[in-house]
């Protein structure tokens, strides 16, 4: 079942067009790897999806009861957290906000939930730690807690091991596969082309070539050996 | 000692210490997200768009001039942060237009409309506080109280979502939180503080006020809501310190107050070293 359709997006800025007649679907417990070259719009189209920005044309449909606000969301770390005087559970707390709903404080529910996704990803320890004393990978982890507090089916996940040590890289797309056999559908930016062909099912190019397929149609296509090898290479 | 309770028979003296408790509470409770957020400079902008106002007030003969200076910063507030989101002209060149406009076109008419003998004196006094005890009218300090305890409610009710626009605007509005308008209403507290801190410590020395106390804690405590409280319980200490040892010491209220806060930084930044 079709949790995301995407039909003729034209992605961009007033006078800048960045990538047109983007179609593609995403399926539930699907694992999607968005790939292309730096300024080609995958930062664009994620936003673009979370509707935080207007597609210039076309339209997203969300179904099987999926709503923008309903996509956990792991954005790409600003410099203001960096420092953040915030304890790991109250950053993991902040992933239930889209359940606050008219209410001023969270449930008991909304707690349970982040107390589970810091045990599910090995932050129970941590949850009195603060945020800025955490290691990158630790991080990223925290991060990947909040956005599981807000969906139940469905990960964006925006360059999820930049900056990360190679070991750690592992062990971050392990936790990422282990989610999505869970059910929960991926979609990720990667500039890391040898792991997302390992572990997508799904490759979406964009850029100056257009691909969206299976990740062995993609191998297969000029456009994915051509950018596999060059990925090798660097 | 027996200065000091001399001193407190004086109702304007016991209103001076109740605004200014208040008042302290109120500016250091956005300082966390102000300071976070990068938002800073735009309280400092605001102190002096509000000495701007100030300065229209006291030519037009206003006896009640918070009920101009008030929506003045208000407005200014959300046009600052609204620039700051669709920049034609980038945020702080906006704000460092638009503040030193407001502090050249106050001091002018200040000038030209001379509303006391004293200019240099008002204007002293309009930039950094009154230079003995502060001297409230009772309508004055009904409106600082009721304008404080909406602030402290507002803030509690939206902890949740301040907290969550502070540390990720982008993941809040992702999942549906309205940032424009939590962004909105903390604009308009800031500006709020402001004008209320201005009574104070003068609009120069009004960023002191919502800075200090938050970097302090943030200094010692590693989450949100011990710096928050904890900068909270620091700034009302120093406001209340910093005004009696102004009148013990015959000193200017806003600079004695300032001069505690710099005090407790000190002391937070070594206890937070000692501490690790």
């Amino acid at each position: 079942m079709d949790q995301l359709t995407c039909k003729n997006l034209k992605l961009g800025y007033e006078n800048i067009t960045l990538t047109e007649d983007l179609s593609f679907s995403v399926e539930r417990g699907d694992y999607l790897c968005i790939v292309g070259e730096n300024g080609a719009g995958k930062s664009t189209l994620m936003r673009t999806i979370l509707r935080l920005q207007k597609p210039l044309a076309g339209s997203i449909e969300y179904n099987d009861d999926l709503t923008a606000s309903k996509i956990g969301y792991l954005p790409q770390q600003t410099v203001v957290q960096k420092d953040f005087p915030a304890s790991v559970f109250e950053v993991v707390l902040s992933g239930c906000q889209n359940s606050l709903g008219h209410h001023l404080f969270y449930n008991k529910a909304a707690r349970k939930r982040a107390m589970d996704n810091m045990e599910k990803l090995g932050l129970k320890e941590l949850a009195k730690w603060c945020y800025r004393d955490l290691s990158g990978g630790q991080q990223q982890r925290v991060l990947l807690a909040r956005a599981l507090c807000a969906t139940e089916k469905m990960l964006l996940l925006d360059e999820p091991v930049a900056g990360l040590d190679p070991i750690v890289t592992n062990e971050m797309y392990e936790l990422i596969k282990r989610l999505n056999d869970e059910g929960i559908t991926v979609i990720m930016i990667s500039h890391d082309i040898a792991s997302s062909v390992k572990y997508a099912k799904h490759i979406l190019h964009i850029g100056s070539s257009f691909f969206f397929g299976t990740v062995e149609d993609y191998k297969k296509s000029e456009a994915g050996s051509a950018y596999i090898e060059g990925g090798d290479a660097g | 000692m027996n200065t000091l309770i001399t001193y407190l028979d004086y109702p304007f003296v016991r209103y001076a210490l109740i605004v200014g408790v208040l008042i302290a509470l109120c500016s250091s409770l956005l300082g966390v997200t102000l300071v976070l957020k990068r938002f800073s400079y735009i309280g400092d902008g605001l102190s002096h768009v509000a000495f701007g106002a100030m300065a229209v007030a006291a030519v037009t003969g206003l006896s009640d001039r918070m009920i101009l200076t008030l929506p003045i910063t208000i407005l200014c507030a959300i046009l600052l942060l609204w620039t700051g989101q669709n920049a034609k002209i980038k945020g702080d060149a906006a704000i460092a237009m638009i503040s030193v406009g407001a502090l050249a076109v106050g001091y002018l008419l200040m000038n030209i409309f001379p509303a006391s003998s004293n200019v240099s004196g008002d204007v002293c006094t309009t930039l950094f506080g009154s230079a003995k005890i502060l001297t409230l009218t009772k309508s004055e300090v009904i409106l600082s109280i009721v304008l404080s305890v909406i602030v402290v409610i507002l803030f509690v009710a939206f902890y949740n979502r301040f907290f969550a626009v502070t540390f990720d605007e982008n993941f809040a509005k992702a999942v549906g939180t309205k940032t424009n308008i939590l962004n909105l209403l903390i604009a308009t507290i800031i500006a709020v503080i402001i004008v209320l801190a201005m009574n104070l410590v003068g609009s120069l020395l009004v960023s002191a006020l919502v800075i200090f106390p938050a970097l302090s804690s943030m200094r010692i405590f590693k989450c949100f809501r011990s710096v928050t409280i904890f900068s909270a319980c620091l700034s009302v200490f120093c406001a209340l310190s910093g005004i009696i040892l102004s009148i013990l010491l015959q000193t200017p209220v806003g600079s004695t107050i300032v001069v505690t806060d710099i005090a407790a930084f000190i002391i937070c930044t070594v206890a937070g070293k000692i501490r690790g």
